[in-house]
């Protein structure tokens, strides 16, 4: 079966999707033996990141087991992760 | 674990037995290939450089021409010079010799123009590759094994397949005591601070500060920020949300050991571990200086397809997504779209690399080398 979603290391608190997923499908990833289901809150296109777990205001958001960013809101597990509610710890070009 | 190569005088280890026959100038590159196609069992490798740099350029030119000639994928090396040229073979014989590595040299000018020269080198050449079938395999750990890690042509499944499983591959040859380097300096903007803590000490952490730092400011030199509108609209409509997230996607392809040592373009690294060359982003000239730092296998991935290969050592291909693996077949040696498939996952993946690496390691062909390419060029600013 085609996974939804991939997990990159253990240690990340985002998953990345695969596919177009839309909100209420449930979302298994797993790596190494750690296994994560998840229920989306929202539709996340594909190439985007959801939170496996609540990530506090300021929190850091984890990919590739390093910070990619501070949350920005407090983003509850299925949630859509991105610069709407993360920031770069480096400063953001574009804006 | 070990390999069956080739142990050299020079005290390096080798997975190939190359006879080589390089140009020491873009002048008398066309005939180091009349005479490489004369003798079967040799390599050419055509270049641009040998003359015209000053410098620190002409210092890296020449130390990368030395990181072929005496490479461990290479049993002995003809020359074949001009002349004139600012990288007169004595350059390069006085450390041969040195090292042990087996060479000889013919002139163009000195040889009788190019007849007289492709006769001389034919000969020489013949019997070097005599001898070099006299040199038998030997039981090499794979702690003495240097793998490079390449992207090139990257896609949206890059940072999601590839380079994470390459990655993996990475980790288990230097669990295995051995080496892997990655480079691509404009790559790691935005996650310098991520790499220098996973620096051996605080003089490395350093070195990985220096290099981004200069690479941004050479962009800049040129008028071009590349650190400013980064990601890119384009990247966040992807799904990227941070320059950290966009660099660590092309970063991961060296794993996720301790940084160990940062060196220059085709230097030779000291340390055992994970090394970062500083070099650049494209393709063929980066391939060149990581074989000059010693790399015996290059692993690349790509996302939109490459075909080349190097003309000492095989370049192992690995594509990112499946609709790539079904155009470029023929060119590619594992496919990491089977992830996206659901066939596969990184760590099977993973593994699959690090065999692919052992048994090229071995004298199995990639599909690079099989189909002939010997891609090849080194990275210099000309500055007269």
């Amino acid at each position: 079966m085609k996974p939804k979603a991939i997990l990159i290391d253990t240690k990340d608190n985002v998953a990345t999707a695969f596919q177009d997923l839309a909100k209420g499908d449930s979302v298994t990833v797993s790596l190494e033996g750690r296994e994560a289901t998840t229920t989306l809150a929202q539709d996340i296109p594909f190439g985007h990141k959801f939170a496996l777990s609540p990530i506090g205001l300021h929190q850091p958001v984890i990919k590739y087991g390093e910070a990619i960013g501070l949350a920005t809101d407090s983003i509850g597990a299925g949630q859509h992760v991105h610069v709407h509610n993360m920031e770069s710890q480096k400063g953001r070009g574009d804006k | 674990m070990e390999f069956q190569g080739y142990r050299r005088k020079s005290g390096k280890v080798g997975i190939r037995n190359h006879v080589l026959v390089f140009p020491t100038v873009v002048c008398s590159a066309e005939v180091a290939r009349m005479i490489s196609e004369k003798v079967p069992g040799t390599v050419y490798a055509i270049h641009g450089g040998g003359c015209g740099h000053v410098g620190e350029e002409k210092d890296k030119v020449i130390r990368t021409m030395l990181g072929i000639c005496a490479h461990g994928n290479v049993a002995s090396v003809l020359l074949v010079a001009n002349g004139c040229e600012v990288v007169q073979p004595e350059l390069l014989t006085v450390e041969l010799e040195k090292m042990g590595q087996p060479y000889d040299v013919v002139s163009v000018q000195e040889d009788g123009g190019t007849p007289g020269c492709i006769e001389k080198g034919t000969k020489i050449a013949a019997k070097m590759v005599e001898e070099a079938a006299k040199i038998k395999k030997e039981s090499i750990p794979l702690s003495e094994l240097i793998l490079g890690c390449e992207c090139g042509g990257s896609d949206a499944f890059s940072g999601l397949t590839a380079n994470p499983s390459l990655g993996i591959a990475a980790d288990k040859v230097i669990a295995e005591g051995g080496t892997a380097i990655f480079s691509e300096t404009t790559e790691m903007l935005g996650c310098e601070h991520v790499l220098a803590r996973r620096a051996l000490n605080e003089s490395v952490a350093k070195d990985i500060y220096r290099i981004i730092e200069a690479a941004e400011s050479r962009a800049m030199t040129g008028g071009v920020d590349i650190r400013g509108a980064q990601p890119s609209p384009g990247n966040i409509k992807g799904g990227l949300s941070s320059i950290e997230e966009k660099s660590l996607g092309c970063i991961r392809k060296g794993g996720n050991t301790t940084i160990t040592q940062v060196v220059s373009y085709a230097e030779q690294p000291v340390q055992k571990g994970l090394i970062i060359m500083d070099a650049t982003a494209a393709d063929v000239m980066n391939d060149t200086g990581l074989l000059a730092s010693g790399c015996h296998v290059i692993v690349f991935t790509t996302g939109r397809g490459t075909p080349v290969g190097s003309p000492i050592a095989p370049i192992i291909k690995v594509s990112t997504n499946s609709v790539l693996y079904g155009k470029m077949k023929p060119n590619i040696d594992v496919n990491a779209g089977s992830i996206v498939d659901g066939e596969g996952t990184l760590e099977t993946v993973g593994q699959e690399i690090f065999e692919k690496v052992v048994a090229c390691a071995n004298g199995e062909q990639s599909k690079a080398e099989a189909l002939g390419h010997r891609e090849f060029d080194i990275h210099f600013d000309m500055l007269v």
